[in-house]
């Protein structure tokens, strides 16, 4: 039996390029040879010995990853994960050469307002689904008619069943040009835009970018690092004179998190994707242990908290995209385009360049808390700001009520 | 003067093995036996397990505290071990092609493909196993790790005694080529005065020595069990060689300032005065006034900074994240060809059919044993152990002799090298060669530790 009949290679195969406008439905069918490859990889796994630590320090902990693994390849039903896909209307559309996939879903209220949602590495589209029913039909979560969105949440492209670039380019100026694209092509004439991580880099772009049409962006991974307070981190030099107290605590988190390894991924994949890539598409369990290494996952544990949200199964459905779409190595390349641009920095993002409306929602678990101050000095088109009382990295996923809310109440004066 | 001499509490077996007399007949029968438990104890596992070598730490060795006995060892991975490297790499599923045509996304895909396959085809790890086998090889416990080592012995008397380290994601493979022309120099074009006695342990957590459990394995605790190593072989007067974490260990070994130790060889020499290494991690310009050599070095650091320390940033903060390379094969070998891009390109061309340096063969050696040890995790804890700058210099009080290999992570000035080793001997650029001297350029690696070292003679 050839191995490569085994393998699903994503929409590439099934859903080729196409060289005009056209919105193609998708539907989600993955082979059972697929499942069962997967299977019979996760229970040939060869382990490595426990780590020399009793804490997180050296990366995920051997006998919490075994568990995690054994469930995937033992308990968990992608079958489950892609029927909470497949619920949605999925569709397809090549831009700028690259297919892209999405879910579209359009509110019943009539002055609903259009809002695309990017997602970021190690995420997916799985991150953002809960959210769809609180933003398209908000009379039914407790909200009102008037706070109606029409949502958009696209796959970035070499993630999930978009299609993988074979050429480079792709980083977040592209993306973010291919996303209002996307949208005017949908017939979208005003619409907002948010994202987290990766897709807070596609949103400081859009904003640069100031398409027609766009009304605001909304970020929950601000650049808000001012450059001299930059500077100082990337130097282990001591912190600038006249920081207030909490830009200071703040400055002082940074610090530690940078010293503690929480950004050496960053640093991997931005030089050499490759390098880890090959690892990471041959062993499931290698796969899901290089996600887990996300600071956003510093709190997760392992479905042991049955009342933590992302539950071990979507979890799990998250990282299953990753594998059955081979995609680890396509979605690490989005580091190298991106490279030595950090995430967090005002100037790297140049966010003073943004002149669309930007409203801000900062959760106390991601990855660095910025202060006001420098979210007003980064950004200053700022229309709204708040700290919400609990959520990290993956906010959307793992408090998507609080999240809807926070949309809601930053797009209203957009409206 | 011998600078050797058996010490009491000697494992007998291992003195008689060493030096090959008539008394060896007695040392192979008493191989043959051990042996035996040996694969008694590999069929053990297999029932246990999932037929995997797991090194040797696993096959009830374990001294008992202040065990000083040194223990002939032999390598023989089940073949089941071997059948299922095999069906891993022919069972590989592999990413989709690089975005860009040349090597700046790391390994490519047509690269590792070709590997992929000899590997899976065509190599044959019995010949390196034989080749290993054939050297006489110990372990002993050392600060209650397992040590694996080779240790040759030269038939000139005066050899001088000198243990070379390895480095990552090197092995004692990258020093087969150079145990013949330094412990035997009349059979290889040089002089019985230039002989040498060789130790060559496999580093904690490598290879075929033990994986430590216990926290605290760093550069600086390796030079201490590495004087013990050379001590309990009855060394009383030595030196030291090595690259890599090799050279961090050696230059560790000096500083404990052991009088045994007279001298040490680095052929990557940290030399980088602070404010250039801080300049280069910044991404500025090149400081004016460098001489040619120095501008070159700046350059070759510069790159490094920007685009190679990725893997050692995973590796010093995330060693756990790598299990894909304790479970694929071929995962592993893309983490391993590619450790500077030099390095990479080096390995690459051998697989694209050019012949200078290192064979198919020697690379998948090298992966080989990493995969059959399982020690792809174990060996990246050393960087997370490790909390030395590679590139500072260190204040090494005794002799030092330097090479400076042009496709080394940088090429070290002289002018660098004189400030960063006051008692620097001897100092030499080689023609050509990179991070894997030994291995890729053996012979004017030797050349250099005659040279080098002949003063301390």
């Amino acid at each position: 039996m050839s191995t490569d009949t085994l393998q699903y290679r994503g929409p590439a195969a099934a859903n080729p390029v196409a060289t005009d406008d056209s919105i193609r439905p998708f539907r989600i069918n993955i082979p059972d040879s697929a499942l069962q490859d997967l299977r019979r990889r996760i229970a040939a796994t060869r382990w490595p010995t426990r780590e020399t630590v009793t804490d997180r320090s050296q990366g995920p902990q051997l006998a919490a990853l075994q568990a995690l693994v054994h469930y995937w390849g033992t308990g968990y039903n992608w079958r489950k994960g892609e029927a909470k896909l497949n619920a949605l209307p999925q569709f397809m559309t090549t831009i700028d050469g690259v297919n892209i996939h999405f879910i579209h879903v359009r509110s019943r209220h009539p002055n609903a307002l259009p809002l695309l949602i990017s997602h970021g590495w190690p995420g997916s589209v799985f991150e953002q689904i809960k959210l769809i029913g609180p933003l398209t039909d908000p009379t039914a979560f407790g909200g009102k008619a008037e706070d109606a969105f029409d949502v958009v949440i696209p796959s970035l492209p070499g993630y999930g069943f978009s299609g993988q670039p074979t050429e480079t380019g792709w980083g977040g100026e592209r993306i973010g040009r291919a996303w209002d694209i996307l949208m005017k092509r949908l017939g979208y004439t005003r619409y907002v835009s948010q994202g987290g991580d990766f897709g807070a880099v596609v949103n400081n772009a859009m904003g640069r970018q100031a398409p027609a049409g766009l009304l605001g962006v909304h970020i929950n991974l601000p650049a808000a690092i001012p450059p001299e307070v930059g500077a100082a981190l990337a130097s282990g030099g001591p912190p600038p004179a006249g920081l207030t107290e909490q830009e200071r605590a703040t400055f002082d988190a940074s610090r530690t998190y940078a010293m503690q390894g929480n950004a050496a991924y960053v640093g991997m994949m931005g030089a050499r994707p490759q390098a880890v890539g090959y690892g990471m598409t041959d062993s499931p369990a290698g796969l899901a242990g290089f996600l887990l290494q996300h600071p956003g996952f510093a709190k997760w544990t392992y479905g042991n908290d049955p009342q933590q949200t992302p539950t071990k199964d979507e979890v799990l459905d998250d990282f299953t995209l990753y594998w059955l779409t081979n995609t680890a190595t396509s979605a690490a390349r989005l580091y190298w385009e991106n490279h030595g641009q950090s995430v967090t920095s005002a100037a790297a993002q140049q966010t003073d360049k943004i002149t669309v409306p930007v409203a801000i929602t900062v959760f106390p678990d991601e990855v660095y808390r910025p202060p006001e101050t420098w979210l007003r000095r980064a950004y200053p088109t700022l229309i709204y700001f708040h700290e919400a009382d609990r959520g990290g990295h993956f906010a959307a996923w793992e408090y998507p009520e609080v999240f809807a809310a926070e949309l809601r109440a930053a797009f209203r004066t957009l409206r | 003067m011998r600078h050797s001499a058996p010490r009491h509490g000697w494992n007998v077996l291992v003195v008689t093995f060493c030096t090959a007399t008539a008394a060896s007949a007695q040392t192979r029968s008493a191989q043959a036996a051990h042996n035996t438990t040996r694969t008694s104890n590999h069929e053990r596992n297999m029932t246990q397990d999932t037929l995997l070598y797991r090194g040797p730490e696993t096959e009830g060795y374990l001294a008992a505290a202040g065990d000083t006995a040194i223990r002939p060892f032999r390598i023989n991975i089940p073949d089941s071990a071997l059948q299922d490297l095999r069906r891993r790499v022919m069972a590989t599923r592999f990413p989709d092609q690089e975005t860009v045509t040349d090597q700046t996304q790391g390994v490519q895909l047509a690269t590792i493909r070709e590997l992929a396959r000899a590997w899976g085809t065509s190599y044959d790890w019995r010949r390196v196993e034989s080749r290993l086998n054939a050297l006489p090889q110990f372990v002993t416990t050392i600060d209650g790790v397992e040590i694996h080592f080779i240790h040759v012995r030269s038939k000139h008397p005066n050899a001088l005694p000198m243990i070379i380290t390895h480095g990552w994601p090197g092995s004692i493979i990258e020093q087969l080529k150079i145990i013949g022309p330094l412990t035997d120099p009349t059979a290889y074009g040089g002089k019985a005065e230039d002989a040498f006695d060789v130790v060559i342990p496999s580093l904690p957590g490598h290879g075929f020595s033990g994986k430590p459990t216990a926290l605290g394995w760093d550069p600086i605790r390796i030079a201490r069990a590495w004087v013990v190593l050379m001590k309990r072989l009855g060394y009383t007067h030595f030196i030291a060689q090595g690259g890599d974490w090799g050279n961090a260990v050696t230059e560790q070994m000096a500083l404990l300032g052991d009088p045994a130790l007279i001298g040490i060889h680095t052929n990557m020499p940290a030399t980088v005065p602070d404010d250039i290494n801080n300049a280069a991690l910044a991404g500025a310009p090149a400081p004016s006034g460098f001489s040619a050599d120095e501008k070159h070095a700046y350059d070759q650091l510069s790159f490094f900074y920007a685009h190679g320390l990725g893997y050692a940033q995973e590796m010093s903060h995330r060693p756990q994240t790598l299990v894909g390379f304790a479970d694929s094969p071929v995962g592993l070998a893309a983490w391993m060809i590619d450790h500077d891009g030099d390095s990479y390109a080096l390995i690459a061309r051998v697989f694209a059919g050019q012949s200078e340096g290192l064979t198919r063969e020697d690379i998948l050696d090298n992966i080989t044993l990493y995969w059959l040890t399982n020690t792809a995790v174990s060996s990246a804890r050393l960087y997370w152990e490790s909390k030395l700058a590679f590139f500072a210099p260190k204040h090494i009080p005794i002799p030092v002799a330097v090479s400076a290999f042009p496709n080394e992570l940088y090429q070290a000035p002289r002018s660098w090298t004189e400030r960063a080793y006051p008692k620097l001997i001897y100092y030499n650029r080689p023609p050509k060669g990179g991070h894997f001297a030994a291995w890729e350029q053996p012979e004017l690696l030797v050349a250099d530790l005659r040279a080098g070292f002949r003063s301390l003679r």
